[in-house]
């Protein structure tokens, strides 16, 4: 099939247009963080009590809190930041459909693809916590990788729209590959989130221990609660992982139809399962007594770790089976 | 590694501890031999070993991504093996050239296997009887629950009670009758599916190892080159290469052949991703008995011949030039299609070509295709990986080629040791170079295309699959479904009226119960107001 040149350029000027967007997003998420979220130590303890309806008790056990901080709404510069995020998810959104339009099938058959990609489903697992209010104090750390990946993708990893290579020509590409983009996208946001958790919990512990003038001025006083945090992190990694199980068992079942066999220790198949086994280990570490906390979200992190340098590290340093997905 | 569900029902605690982990066992003061076993059995199978397991396995995995492979690239091994002549064999006693195969990488999987079973089995017996328990007893203080809602109403405590029993349709409803102590509740349970989602997770792992071995047993796996106009019949002496599974036996091969008629690739031709492959195509006729009819198929990439049990894979091609040989004495002594291994993108490919029978001293050339010429600084290379304009590049050596020696030797490399190195010369398609010495005339004749192939038999992979859905199937279940439980208290008032209570607690990893208890209280308020004013407010 013939690129369309046109489809192709809109697609690179609506990237572009996303990119700005974001870009002024993150401006208005970063204003509203630090002017609209100055009382959250004084609007701490009504949250406590929303999440834990007249506990009152003891210590109720609960190794994820009942409800996430309410979005801070309301003030205009926090509602601009959402509609320009939303407005960069549009364009960007188009940028993906035209570029699939110009070449002539799925939008996602090399790294520039695949990274833009990951970007949007960022944004987008970003906007559906949005929408549930969830996503409190998150913006701004969740457009900088986005805006930082996009960068990259447009800058170096950039490869004009193009057919297939025959290795990538199977349906399994619109399977495989689009749960991997989604598990990365929101895997990518459960590692904003698990950051800032350890930045609040630090910040938590420095208060509790006495607090410094520097504890006192840290981020983590900007941020929502710990707990709120740790629970988008959390639910945000148990969306992901079935569907990243999922991707690899569909990279088996594609791996067994292109080259003989469903699993063969090539880089790109041990560093998902390497991410894949850390993630699990996350999952496990929350109900282990001693992991619960600081150290779970340790492990998220290698996870995610992990799964980077899957992208990049293997598709960049390592020759493997998966090498046609690079530049 | 199935999470712990807790200690034994009733008491507040345990209605409220989501994950308390059972005091583990103190190593025994005067160990008899049986309570060592039973100490170590409980090590082993428990949470903090299985994560100690699952971190060490995946970086175990680690080097097998970043040293090469020679399961997966043994040219590769060989090649570091020459670079770091000091390094690699103390690399390869710790078998970091085979990891997925090494003892140590066993041991690590074998103990995580044997505590994945250690947990699992149990808890699924466990759960069975969980399944067919009835919900606990409220605990006494609802309110000292994380979710809490109060209400007064005129109703009747039972009208409530029963209300509430239609509102928590689909729950596991108990119910508990007034006492002298105590007004009468309900206790509802919800969520089973989650432990069931759960253990079917770490079961069907297990399975899926099952399948793994399974194919690792019986299987095998063997890779053959073939020319175009050359066949290929399923014998172990016919590949290339072949990795039998631990228990093969060499009648498992499938009884196959096929013929390699023609191997056709095309390539971008214009735009930024010129030369980039577009389609493979391997046009063969097999037959699938020994006296069989022959039938023509299609191998592409993502489309192999299944014959049987057996999968046939494209998963290589390359050129093979074809070279005339005349020695000394004038006689054609060789005169065949030599296949040359592809070194880059545009299929500019090295091969040796060893001439035994030459005299009066034996010929060997060792060389380079280029299939579209080009000139390039440091000599011809190739432009483009189609042959458009294809030339091969030789390098005369002549004397003892060494192949009576017993040693083995690769069909790709020269041993030079006895030879003497000769001349070099690039020639074009129909060139003839006289050889320096009378030694005799070389002829590059053209060239045909091979493909390589990959021949796989796994018994196991349908298992491994169906394992594997399950997997996805239980991570969905116990990570979407909440297990949680509610009480629901009714109790008379001195002034006639009653107190309806209900408080809820998620029991695993699960949020929003205070969402549901607020919605649960508030259709049973809308219930029991209704019947308590049938004609309305």
């Amino acid at each position: 099939m013939p690129v369309d040149p046109g489809l192709s350029t809109w697609s690179d000027t609506l990237l572009f247009a996303a990119v700005v967007a974001y870009a002024l997003a993150m401006v208005a998420h970063a204003a509203e963080l630090a002017f609209a979220g100055r009382a959250p130590v004084r609007r701490a303890p009504r949250v406590a009590s929303a999440v834990l309806a007249g506990a009152g008790g003891p210590p109720v056990v609960a190794t994820v809190p009942a409800s996430p901080a309410p979005e801070r709404r309301g003030t205009v510069v926090g509602r601009l930041a959402i509609a320009l995020t939303a407005l960069g998810w549009a364009a960007h959104l188009a940028s993906a459909v035209t570029r699939g339009l110009a070449a002539g099938r799925v939008p996602w058959g090399n790294m520039y693809e695949f990274s833009s990609m990951v970007a949007l489903l960022a944004v987008t697992a970003y906007l559906v916590l949005a929408a549930r209010r969830a996503a409190g104090g998150l913006g701004v750390f969740v457009l900088l990788p986005v805006v930082l990946l996009l960068g990259l993708a447009g800058t170096v990893l950039y490869v004009p729209a193009g057919p297939l290579v025959p290795a990538l020509d199977s349906y399994w590409i619109k399977i495989h590959v689009a749960a991997a983009i989604v598990a990365a996208g929101t895997f990518t946001v459960a590692a904003v989130a698990t950051v800032l958790y350890l930045v609040r919990a630090g910040y938590d512990t420095g208060r509790a221990r006495g607090a410094s003038a520097a504890t006192a001025r840290g981020l983590g006083r900007l941020l929502p609660t710990a707990e709120a945090l740790d629970c988008t992190a959390y639910r945000t990694i148990a969306f992901a992982f079935p569907v990243w199980t999922f991707a690899i068992i569909a990279g088996a079942i594609w791996a067994e139809a292109a080259w003989g066999r469903y699993w063969g220790w090539d880089p790109k198949e041990t560093w998902s399962f390497v991410s894949w086994v850390v993630y699990a280990g996350y999952l496990h570490a929350r109900t282990t007594a001693g992991w619960r906390g600081g150290r779970a979200a340790l492990v998220a992190l290698v996870g995610f770790a992990a799964l980077v340098f899957n992208f990049f590290g293997v598709n960049l340093w390592i020759t493997g089976l998966h090498s046609y997905a690079g530049l | 590694m199935a999470p712990s569900e807790g200690p034994a029902e009733g008491s507040l605690m345990a209605v409220l501890t989501l994950e308390a982990p059972p005091e583990p066992p103190r190593p025994p003061a005067r160990p008899s031999p049986l309570a060592l076993a039973r100490y170590a059995w409980h090590q082993l199978t428990s949470m903090r070993t299985a994560l100690l397991l699952l971190f060490l396995l995946a970086l175990a995995a680690v080097p097998g991504s970043l040293l090469p492979q020679r399961g997966v690239n043994p040219l590769q091994v060989g090649e570091f093996f020459r670079r770091h002549p000091t390094l690699a064999p103390l690399l390869d006693r710790f078998s970091l050239f085979d990891v997925f195969a090494a003892p140590w990488f066993a041991a690590i999987y074998l103990l995580l296997v044997v505590s994945l079973a250690g947990c699992a089995l149990p808890r699924t017996v466990q759960h069975v009887t969980t399944l067919r328990a009835r919900p606990p007893a409220p605990p006494r203080n609802l309110s000292r629950l994380p979710a809490y809602e109060r209400w007064e109403t005129d109703a009747e405590p039972a009208a409530v009670l029963a209300a509430a029993r239609r509102v928590l349709r689909g729950w596991r409803v108990d119910g508990h009758p007034s006492s002298a102590r105590t007004p009468p509740a309900l206790a509802a349970e919800r969520g089973h599916l989650r432990t069931t989602g759960n253990l079917l997770f770490h079961l069907a792992l297990l399975v899926l190892l099952a399948g793994v071995a399974i194919g690792g047993l019986f299987g095998y796996r063997g890779t053959v080159l073939v020319k175009e106009g050359e066949g290929f019949a399923n014998a172990l002496s016919q590949y290339d290469n072949f990795r039998p599974g631990r228990v093969f036996r060499p009648t498992a091969l499938t009884p196959f052949a096929f013929v390699l008629d023609d191997f056709r690739a095309t390539y971008q031709e214009a735009g930024p991703t010129r030369g980039a492959p577009r389609t493979f195509d391997a046009r063969v006729r097999y037959r699938d008995a020994p006296d069989g009819p022959l039938r023509p198929y299609d191998i592409r990439v993502n489309h192999p011949l299944r014959i049987g049990a057996a999968k046939v894979y494209l998963i290589g091609h390359g050129y093979a030039p074809r070279v005339r040989v005349t020695d000394g004495r004038g006689a054609v002594v060789f005169d065949a299609a030599v296949p040359f291994l592809p070194q880059d993108a545009n299929f500019t490919s090295n091969g040796v070509v060893k001439v035994p029978d030459a005299r009066p001293e034996q010929l060997g050339f060792s060389g380079f295709f280029t299939p579209t010429t080009v000139p390039s600084p440091r000599g011809l290379t190739s432009a483009f990986p189609a042959a458009r304009n294809p030339a091969l590049v030789l390098l005369a050596w002549s004397g003892d080629l060494g192949l009576d020696s017993g040693i083995p030797q690769s069909v790709y490399t020269l041993d030079t040791d006895k030879l003497t190195r000769r001349a070099t010369r690039a020639l074009g398609v129909g060139d003839r170079w006289q050889l320096p010495d009378g030694l005799g005339t070389v002829t590059f004749t053209g060239h045909t295309e091979w493909a390589t192939f990959q021949v796989t038999y796994d018994p196991g992979k349908r298992l491994a699959l169906v394992a594997a859905l399950l997997v996805v199937a239980g991570l969905l279940l116990s990570l979407s479904v909440r297990r949680r439980r509610v009480w629901v208290r009714a109790d008379r008032t001195e002034g006639g009226r009653t107190v309806v209570e209900i408080a809820g607690v998620a029991r695993t990893g699960g949020v929003g119960v205070g969402l549901e208890v607020r919605d649960l209280a508030r259709r049973i308020r809308a219930a029991t107001s209704s019947r308590a004013h049938p004609e309305g407010e």
